[in-house]
């Protein structure tokens, strides 16, 4: 009893091409920047755009394959969705809204209203069972969504950004209550967002999607922990280097050259940590330092009490130095500088 | 600006005040008891108000295909159905001779089966109405099937509604304050209807004379009489276009707000 | 010939309404030199519509300096609008009934004159499907017969033929005009009309008249004026002289007008 998905459908450049499984009671989070075809993912699970090819089962129930002719519209498929802006239906109550789906499978007004009673309390909504959407703030639309999806019993629960609708100010708060009610589903659930604090706070799982593929799965902490993709990377905040080992040197498509200490021979990933890069005005003569790349700086953040330099040169760096060793540097954004690392600060894992 | 709203406001209102200023009002009553009088405007406001809930029956179902769906010639059909707002009324009344006519397309079977003969009868008088009132609601709905947001019908599917159930529920209350200005404009138009009428279905009292007709006749015999009638339909108009579409228009004001 | 400039005439109404803006001196017909020269508004009952477009082509071949305006719609609206001020130079009604709210007005410069008349004629279907030969035949109640609302002339006419006949005829429809007749008979919505001799003659090959006898039919009158407002009385005159004149009825008659 899982679900499994194959989603292949192209949506104007982009070809969508992702696959994922999800087990029982795990929420699966698809990350990755806006663009990259997640939302339309999210979609053809609900059946509200059909596959080009692939294939999505539901709890052993194929529901879409074109290959086979199968597809079970929406209504069909037991599938509850938030929507990224909630999609509550503005002319009704709360208490209408979460009783939609009960009434929609025929169940009596009375029966659908006590259920549909018994989730708003749930989430917390007592007192706005009778207000229409356009009086509840973002955080109780969005449980008044959430209770709308769970009070029909789906199998499978999406989410669409749910926190993204938010203002910062409440998102932190919202936030926790989502994974509260969110632990109490045991179905199968699926989340889309960009954010990566929403993947780490709500999800099991994190399948990174970047230009219609999925990049990298597994738990956020191992995906942050060995990052193989330059959003990863970017999220984590690393250096990410991808080449070819041979004989304890990686070599770049661009030919830019990293040593790098106890390495097996082939493709791999190294990860150079911004902290662990030192930067010098002159070129070092004697170091210990196996690696020294040579550019210009072309850009500086300061963030807190650090500054990180971005640097150009044949292989594109992050360095984080303090601000005293700033100041005691002069950098200035053109200035040529020279980035070196030890090659054991270097971390490298087969790609 | 204002100054040429001013020209525009008293470009509808002078013709109003003319025949305000030229209606005889001694005799007002006289006029509007008289028997033809009444039975005209009895027409006029049954066949009308068929004619406009005709073209919700078909217009919405029009409407929601021209919205939702995309075929090559689309918009040759979206022309082909509106074509009847441009198209001179008694030219559009002859249309319909030649389609639903004894000699008509389709009208010949309808003659030759049933001994059927549309014109000249009431419903002929709904058809030629319905005819040039329904592109008014047909645009209407239209565009505002356009511009609504779908999430929420999404929404509605993804919780076990059918495509039905979801029109019902979801659609047509979002686009209720459209499809209410849509009935009221094709209603006005219906009620004005005039040259597609008289072509089509004719002319004869109780059956097919409507108050337009009787007005224009009424003036070649008795102008006095034409301008009490012309202003009764007026007053009958103006009181339901003041009372209906400022609360409907208003309402349309605030929908889509909330997201 | 010249066409009402209608733009023209919407923009003076809409600046009309500014009463200060616009300056005038562009609306008004240009006065030219007396004689057979100048614009000829001429306001036609519409049964004249294809004679009178005719006869305007010969006036004006005959007077390269004099230009004919029409103006062509039932008799009783042209009335209306002389009556509230149109521009008109030459009023032609379809009967003298009409032409008689004029006279009763004063509205007219000179006394009508009869230039044409017409009688009635049964119209029906190309081939007389229903085999129609007598005013009398239109009583079957299976035939569908269509009239002249009574407000109109052809109506009127219809009315006292009938009458003459001694045949009650329960009309499936009252136009507004003898057009409207016509045209419910060739598009073949209709059996049967009562029309002018001359509506026959125009609706061509889609029709075709039943004579109506002398004794039972109705001549009605074309009677002709210059208005009292003309703008051009001379020209007025002119071509109401070539209308009355040989070859103005020459053209009357090739479209079925009967000499007065």
């Amino acid at each position: 009893m899982s679900l499994h998905a194959a989603v292949r459908r192209q949506l104007g450049p982009l070809h969508l091409d992702v696959e994922f499984t999800v087990r029982p009671g795990e929420l699966l989070a698809l990350l990755g920047p806006n663009g990259a075809g997640k939302t339309t993912v999210l979609r053809a699970l609900a059946g509200l755009e059909p596959l080009d090819q692939g294939r999505i089962e539901i709890d052993g129930v194929v529901v879409d394959e074109p290959a086979a002719d199968v597809f079970v519209s929406p209504e069909q498929r037991g599938v509850g969705v938030v929507f990224q802006h909630y999609a509550l239906f503005p002319n009704l109550t709360v208490l209408e809204n979460v009783a939609f789906g009960l009434r929609a499978r025929g169940i009596p007004a009375a029966d659908a209203r006590r259920r549909a009673t018994a989730w708003i309390d749930r989430v917390g909504l007592g007192d706005h069972a009778l207000h229409k959407p356009g009086a509840l703030s973002g955080g109780q639309a969005q449980r008044t969504a959430l209770a709308r999806a769970l009070a029909t019993d789906p199998r499978l629960l999406l989410l669409d950004e749910p926190l993204a609708a938010l203002d910062a100010g409440t998102r932190a708060t919202v936030r926790r209550d989502l994974r509260h009610h969110l632990a109490s589903f045991d179905g199968m659930r699926v989340m889309v967002t960009h954010d990566p604090v929403d993947a780490f706070a709500l999800a099991d799982h994190v399948a990174i999607i970047e230009a219609g593929r999925v990049v990298q799965t597994g738990t956020f902490a191992e995906i942050t922990a060995h990052p193989r993709s330059r959003y990863v990377a970017d999220l984590v905040g690393v250096n990410l280097v991808h080449g070819d080992v041979v004989g304890g040197v990686l070599t770049t498509a661009t030919g830019a050259l990293v040593v790098i200490a106890d390495a097996a021979d082939g493709p791999s990933f190294a990860v150079l940590r911004p902290h662990s890069l030192v930067l010098v005005r002159d070129r070092p003569l004697g170091t210990s330092a196996r690696n020294t790349w040579t550019g210009t700086i072309a850009d500086l953040d300061r963030i807190g009490d650090r500054v990180r330099v971005h640097i150009e040169s044949e292989l594109p760096l992050t360095a984080e130095i303090t601000n005293e060793a700033f100041d005691a540097l002069a950098l200035r954004p053109g200035d040529t500088i020279h980035a070196s690392a030890k090659a054991t600060d270097i971390e490298v894992y087969p790609a | 600006m204002l100054a040429f709203a001013g020209v525009a406001v008293l470009f509808f209102a002078l013709p109003l005040l003319g025949l305000l200023w030229r209606a005889p009002w001694s005799k007002a009553w006289t006029y509007l008891s008289d028997h033809d009088s009444l039975t005209a405007l009895r027409l006029s406001l049954q066949t009308s108000l068929w004619a406009t809930a005709l073209s919700i029956v078909f217009g919405v179902p029009l409407a929601w295909m021209l919205a939702r769906s995309t075929f090559p010639g689309r918009s040759a059909l979206r022309a082909l159905c509106t074509l009847s707002m441009v198209l001179p009324p008694v030219v559009g009344g002859v249309a319909l001779l030649f389609a639903l006519g004894r000699r008509g397309v389709v009208g010949q079977w309808l003659y030759r089966w049933f001994d059927y003969q549309l014109p000249y009868t009431t419903a002929a008088v709904v058809v030629a109405q319905t005819f040039v009132a329904m592109p008014f609601l047909v645009i209407t709905v239209e565009a505002a099937l356009r511009q609504l947001d779908r999430a929420p019908e999404d929404a509605a599917r993804t919780l076990g509604a059918s495509r039905w159930y979801t029109f019902r529920r979801v659609t047509l209350p979002a686009i209720s304050p459209a499809l209410a200005a849509g009935a009221v404009l094709s209603w006005a138009r219906a009620l004005g209807e005039f040259g597609a009428t008289i072509t089509f279905a004719g002319s004869y009292p109780g059956t097919t004379q409507t108050m337009p007709i009787a007005v224009y006749l009424a003036r070649e015999t008795n102008p006095e009489q034409s301008i009490i009638l012309a202003l009764l339909m007026i007053v009958i108009s103006f009181a339901v276009l003041v009372s209906l579409r400022d609360r409907w228009f208003g309402a349309a004001d605030r929908v889509g707000v909330s997201s | 010939m010249r066409r009402l400039h209608t733009p023209l005439v919407a923009t003076l109404v809409l600046c009309s309404l500014f009463a200060a803006a616009c300056s005038d001196d562009n609306g008004a017909p240009t006065t030219t030199a007396p004689g057979t020269t100048g614009d000829v508004v001429v306001l036609a009952a519409s049964s004249l519509t294809e004679a009178f477009t005719e006869i305007g082509d010969a006036f004006t071949a005959a007077n390269p300096e004099a230009n004919v305006t029409f103006s062509f719609a039932g008799s009783s609206d042209l009335v209306t609008q002389i009556s509230e001020g149109a521009p008109a130079d030459v009023f032609v009604s379809a009967d003298d009934a009409t032409m008689a709210k004029i006279t009763d007005a004063a509205l007219n410069a000179t006394d009508p004159v009869v230039m044409a008349r017409n009688s009635f004629a049964i119209i029906v279907e190309q081939g007389n499907p229903k085999g129609i030969a007598t005013v009398a035949d239109l009583a079957d109640p299976d035939l569908v017969v269509v009239l002249c609302a009574g407000s109109v002339p052809c109506g009127k006419g219809a009315v006292a033929i009938l009458a003459n006949a001694a045949v009650t005829v329960t009309p499936k429809s009252l136009e507004d005009k003898v057009k409207g007749v016509v045209t419910k008979v060739t598009a073949g919505e209709a059996d049967a009309g009562i029309v002018f001799v001359t509506d026959v003659q125009a609706a061509g090959s889609a029709a075709e008249g039943v004579d109506i006898p002398a004794d039972v039919n109705v001549i009605s009158n074309y009677p002709i004026v210059v208005t009292k407002d003309a703008q051009h009385a001379d020209a007025a005159q002119a071509f109401i002289d070539f209308v009355t004149s040989a070859d103005g009825q020459a053209i009357l008659a090739t479209y079925g007008f009967l000499a007065p």
